[in-house]
């Protein structure tokens, strides 16, 4: 009680304690500054202010002088003080620039309807659309070529596929083995088998995702006789043994701090250990477990290297688990060596994070809530 | 007894997932494992069996371990310092704070390399180039530094929890006989709560490096680099990576059969370092609680 109750230091120490105050409130700054500098990347997409069309209203550069001085700013895309850093000649040059790109379009793209399109307009990140080439419409991530095409929703369908794989198959085994490790194996056992498990905790994912591609997706595919070796089942595999060690820890470490009376009381009753463990220890753990549930979720939704290696990274839209996938995650990976800073694709990709980070947030908090609920109607507070 | 069965079984498909990747990984990369392999410099060409050595990328590995670390430790063994000794438990910044610690932990890897990129390589390294007023990018570009900064964001959470555990479990009785008999509050934390807690906080510190080193999505954009001609040899400098090596291997030889010895080894390499520093941690853990426990 005393240790909390306040003191007052003297200055030297004073000073030094404010210090230690402000680091430990600066974790809050660094994850604002986490959103605001993968955020800020991808703001010009989100405020419409990114236009991708290969075909744009050119301004002849011999009208220089008539162009009100803010439309020329905006036409050359420059900030207020790039533009007034810039004398006439240079800003002559910028526009003879765009004339020349407008010239170097090939002819058979400047027909092309899609090239009159923004791609990066929010329609056409999330709804279908016939582009040329293909006979209906359809959602289309293809960053490559003349016209880049930005729909998220493959990528994000892709994500969840894997996702989804690798929770039904963690969390059941992750759940079982914490069962029986805890509260069913014997005690000799339980000793070398807790630790093994959580051996896997130190496996890198990049260790798990050459063992997926070059061992499971073969000996798998031999097994279920599907067409493409690399797919979302596969990649799901691979995500679930990362999250297991994650799932199982939290599990397991909950499911033994079930205080032991209650065990005892319903063994004395006649229970058999199954029947305890099942019927009155789960649902004792049940916060703990369902925290590591929401753990191995953000894991696998977050895993980059594993499915980068083995879901096959076709970005088209198929809703089979056993077609070749690509998930959000693998798309940064992959495609940001090729992305021109700055540019629209730049911007695609940290929007991708953005949204990334957006949905961990959000998995985190609500699981917070859903948690401390729990916790409380638990111990009766509710 | 169905359920016992169930279980056991589900325990034992673990094991086997693990044990075959194990054995597949040591069949593998044992054969082409030699001290000439983890201390020559390899040819540009990584899938020439013969030349392949990955020194480079143990280097670069552990450098860039040891640079986060120095800037990790202190940063949250402070914070676990004001989490554990100073924050009044009631208040909201506390919860924050545990909240943004949670947040943090749970962002992909990923979303890391792009900030490492969009915050430490753009804004931090191209503002400081500016500022010193040099012609070509220095620190405006991806660099053992940032990566290591990049890094030491993603690890912080290890080390916090670690370090607030391990203060948590220093018994209260030890701090109120120190302030009794007159010694001021920050005195107290710092020659007798710190150092009884520095075993927990070294635990934090080999978890955190163990995490960092397998790790490969927050390099990507802040450092890692295909090839390099030379060791790295100043902050500015990019490196190359054992895991990142291990993804090029996998991913981009032509011949994968005949390269698959090269990869397994350097899986060996890497598999070797994380477990030996995790299991490292956990010993050292257990033997803390068992210590701990004797104490009480």
């Amino acid at each position: 009680m005393g240790l909390r109750r306040g003191h007052r230091a003297r200055p030297g120490e004073w000073i030094v304690e404010k210090l230690i105050q402000g680091v430990g409130l600066s974790t809050i700054g660094l994850m604002v500054l986490i959103l605001v500098f993968v955020g800020r990347e991808a703001l010009p997409v989100l405020l419409g202010r990114v236009n991708t069309a290969l075909v744009q209203p050119i301004l002849p550069s011999k009208d220089i002088d008539s162009i009100p001085r803010d439309a020329l700013r905006s036409y050359l895309e420059l900030s207020t003080t790039q533009f007034d850093d810039m004398d006439r000649e240079t800003l002559l040059a910028l526009m003879e620039a765009r004339e020349e790109g407008f010239r170097d379009i090939p002819e058979a793209f400047r027909a092309d309807p899609d090239a009159q399109v923004n791609t990066a307009h929010w329609r056409h990140l999330v709804l279908p659309r016939r582009w040329t080439g293909y006979t209906q419409p359809g959602f289309v991530w293809q960053p490559v070529g003349t016209i880049h095409k930005y729909n998220l929703v493959p990528l994000v369908v892709g994500s969840l596929k894997v996702t989804l794989v690798g929770l039904l198959f963690a969390v059941p085994l992750s759940l079982g083995a914490a069962l029986y490790v805890s509260q069913l194996a014997p005690v000799r056992v339980r000793e070398w088998v807790k630790p093994a498990i959580e051996l896997l905790a130190g496996i890198p994912s990049v260790v798990l995702g050459v063992f997926c591609l070059l061992v499971l997706s073969g000996a798998l595919q031999s097994l279920l006789g599907y067409q493409f070796r690399l797919n979302a089942f596969v990649a799901g595999i691979g995500l679930g043994l990362t999250a297991v060690p994650l799932i199982f820890t939290i599990a397991e470490d909950s499911l033994t701090s079930v205080p032991r009376g209650y065990v005892q009381a319903s063994l004395a009753l006649g229970a058999s250990p199954w029947q305890a463990a099942w019927q009155i220890v789960l649902p004792a753990a049940l916060p703990g477990v369902v925290a590591a549930t929401l753990l191995g979720f953000g894991r696998c939704l977050g895993e980059t290297m594993v499915v980068l290696m083995a879901s096959g990274n076709a970005s088209t839209l198929s809703w089979s688990l056993f077609d070749s996938t690509r998930s959000m995650t693998a798309t940064i990976a992959a495609e940001m060596a090729e992305a021109v800073s700055g540019g629209g694709h730049y911007r695609m990709l940290f929007l991708l994070g953005t949204l990334l980070f957006v949905i961990s947030f959000v998995t985190n908090l609500l699981g917070d809530r859903i948690v401390r609920r729990l916790r409380r109607r638990l111990e009766g507070r509710a | 007894m169905l359920g016992i069965v169930l279980t056991g079984l589900a325990t034992l498909v673990l094991l086997t997932l693990l044990g075959a990747l194990l054995t597949s990984v040591l069949s593998g990369g044992i054969p082409a494992f030699s001290w000439r392999f983890v201390s020559t410099i390899p040819r540009k060409d990584f899938f020439d069996v013969e030349s392949a050595a990955i020194l480079p990328m143990i280097v670069g590995t552990t450098l860039r371990v040891l640079i986060m670390t120095v800037f990790v430790m202190p940063f949250g063994v402070v914070t676990a310092v004001y989490l554990s000794e100073y924050a009044d438990p009631a208040s909201p910044f506390t919860r924050w704070i545990r909240s943004a610690i949670s947040n943090i932990a749970g962002v992909p890897s990923i979303v890391f390399g792009l900030f490492g990129l969009g915050f430490f390589v753009n804004f931090l390294g191209r503002g400081l180039d500016a500022v010193s007023g040099v012609g070509t990018p220095e620190l405006g570009r991806p660099s053992l530094l940032w990566a290591s900064l990049t890094l030491a964001v993603m690890t912080l959470p290890v080390v916090i929890v670690a370090t607030e555990e391990s203060l948590r479990s220093i018994p209260p009785g030890l701090r109120e006989a120190s302030l009794a008999l007159g010694s001021t509050k920050l005195q107290t934390v710092w020659r007798i709560v710190l150092p009884q807690a520095l075993p927990g906080i070294l635990t934090g510190g080999i978890l955190a490096v163990g995490r960092a080193a397998g790790e490969v999505a927050p390099i990507l954009f802040t450092g890692a680099a295909y090839y390099t001609a030379e060791l790295p040899g100043r902050l500015t400098d990019q490196f190359m990576d054992l895991g990142y090596h291990v993804y090029v291997l996998a991913t981009q030889s032509p011949n994968v059969d005949q390269t698959a010895p090269i990869l397994y080894a350097t899986v060996l390499a890497l598999l070797f370092l994380t477990l030996s520093l995790n299991a490292g941690a956990i010993l050292l853990r257990s033997r803390l609680r068992r210590n701990q426990r004797d104490a009480a």
